[in-house]
């Protein structure tokens, strides 16, 4: 219970936990950018908040997880290729190989295992924070629609600018009706999170599938049959405590957002 | 300080000069086919290709690295550049030949063996292969069998203990301690596959390969490769 391998397997409830840790506020943020952007009033940067709300809504999350994370990491590559070595003669698609000079590696060939440990994570956080960017963006755009209009129409008439009454009024009330999709988008987050493992990330689904497996002797000094089932089902309770816990605290959230607004609860 | 630490850029910057581009060779395994490439205990890389790729690296004076990936991506990843070699029981095949390159084999071609949970019959049988491997295109190929494919070693086994597939066809290196420690026993005949088991590079990384090439011909003339053989995999022939 204390290998290298079984302390590998809680350190990866510590990589779910970080990325829903930073991928929660990052997809928050494009979906507050995606929202504002597809209420704006300029016709060309309305097109893309909606635009990408749509694209990304109605690509299935693997689908779009196996294409970005590819894309993007050869599109990193690609533009440091151009930057870095100008004087590269050889194409870069060589049939079906990707091939860019050894400068332009991301990250760089002769970088630690565990860079490359990070900069796949990282790839991941950012596809996790377009995808479920896209989805908060929707739900924010709604709840900017729901905050009612006689309190925009009073903030026109104390003499507040439209950015005024976007930071001030809209953006402070919205909350509470963002908040029932957004608890539920959550929700959903947490349970992408084994997508991980179809990224190559080590998470707990790796492990526990690894570790779970027959160990015969001479390859280990603990041997057992195949028991994934028991290590799947620690996930299964892992996974059901963490969404309890969010439910708990996303309740009490919204009591205390609801105090002394008239909204129907 | 300053001194020291431009002596260790110096230091660094000579090094690097004298390896060329290629400091560090990444080589991509699978990791989950005991005896070939599994994780130990710890976590790490280990099995006969683990000391074969530490000792060629040796040899060839590089530095590697380990890297695990899943096997059927293994050759796609490699294309990208996530790591430059694959080193994980990968037997040379044509279809393979042809979208990677190989280094001369580093095993004969190596025994592949049906195990079951008890007498069955092959024709007509299910049976279970991992994608992507010669025995699953080697199950294809059979009158009358219904080939299963699983994405990992060990659901090929598995399938076969809850009976979803009446056999399994393996290497026989990875089966024997399967058979050994459960209820599973070898039927039929032995089959040999592939024309044994070679590193995968990319085509255009004709240097790397050569270099590799010599290494394992090295290792082949003074006999230390046919000790490794007998060590990881006693049911391979020797060269």
């Amino acid at each position: 219970m204390t290998t290298g391998k079984h302390l590998a397997f809680y350190g990866s409830f510590g990589t779910v936990l970080l990325l829903l840790a930073i991928t929660a506020p990052t997809a928050l943020m494009f979906g507050l950018g995606g929202a504002v952007a597809a209420r704006s009033r300029i016709p060309p940067l309305r097109m893309i908040g909606k635009t990408y709300i749509a694209i990304v809504r109605g690509v299935p999350d693997i689908a779009f997880f196996l294409f970005f994370v590819i894309a993007l990491d050869q599109g990193i590559e690609y533009l440091r290729h151009q930057i870095v070595c100008p004087d590269w003669t050889q194409p870069i698609r060589q049939g079906t190989e990707f091939a860019v000079c050894a400068a332009a590696k991301t990250p760089s060939g002769n970088a630690p295992q565990w860079m490359h440990e990070v900069y796949g994570f990282a790839i991941a956080i950012v596809t996790f924070a377009i995808v479920f960017g896209a989805f908060a963006a929707n739900v924010l755009f709604g709840a900017m629609m729901a905050v009612p209009k006689a309190q925009l129409e009073t903030a026109a008439a104390y003499g507040l600018s439209r950015a005024q009454t976007f930071r001030r009024i809209v953006v402070p009330q919205m909350w509470v009706y963002a908040l029932p999709g957004l608890s539920n988008l959550w929700m959903v987050l947490i349970k992408a999170t084994p997508l991980l493992f179809l990224l190559g990330i080590e998470d707990i689904v790796y492990w526990a599938r690894e570790l779970g497996g027959t160990k015969t002797p001479g390859f280990t000094d603990y041997p057992h049959g195949d028991w994934r089932m028991w290590y799947f089902l620690a996930l299964l309770i892992f996974y059901l405590a963490l969404t309890r816990v969010s439910e708990v605290v996303l309740d009490r959230l919204m009591t205390r957002l609801t105090a002394g607004q008239a909204v129907a609860r | 300080m300053k001194t020291l630490l431009l002596g260790t850029a110096a230091l660094a910057l000579s090094t690097g000069m004298a390896l060329a581009q290629q400091d560090t060779v990444r080589l991509g395994t699978e990791g989950a086919y005991p005896p070939y490439n599994f994780l130990n205990d710890d976590g790490e890389v280990a099995g006969f290709e683990r000391e074969l790729g530490d000792e060629l690296c040796a040899r060839a004076e590089l530095t590697c690295e380990w890297v695990t990936n899943e096997w059927d991506s293994i050759i796609p990843n490699l294309q990208s550049g996530n790591y430059d070699v694959i080193i994980a029981g990968m037997s040379i095949t044509d279809e393979r030949d042809e979208v990677i390159d190989f280094t001369q084999p580093y095993t004969q071609p190596d025994p592949s063996s049906f195990a079951a949970m008890g007498d069955v019959d092959l024709e007509g049988g299910v049976i279970a292969a991992q994608t992507g491997t010669i025995q699953a295109s080697h199950v294809a190929s059979m009158d009358g069998a219904t080939l299963v494919e699983f994405a990992t070693p060990e659901e090929t086994a598995a399938a076969v203990r809850n009976g979803e597939a009446d056999a399994v066809l393996a290497d026989k290196a990875f089966l024997v301690p399967l058979v050994e420690n459960s209820e599973m026993q070898f039927v039929g005949e032995d089959v040999l596959l592939g024309g044994g088991i070679g590193m995968g590079l990319r085509d255009s990384d004709d240097e790397l390969t050569e270099q590799f090439d010599a290494a394992i011909q090295s290792m082949k003339d003074d006999g230390t490769l046919n000790e490794l053989i007998e060590k990881w995999l006693p049911e391979s022939a020797t060269f």
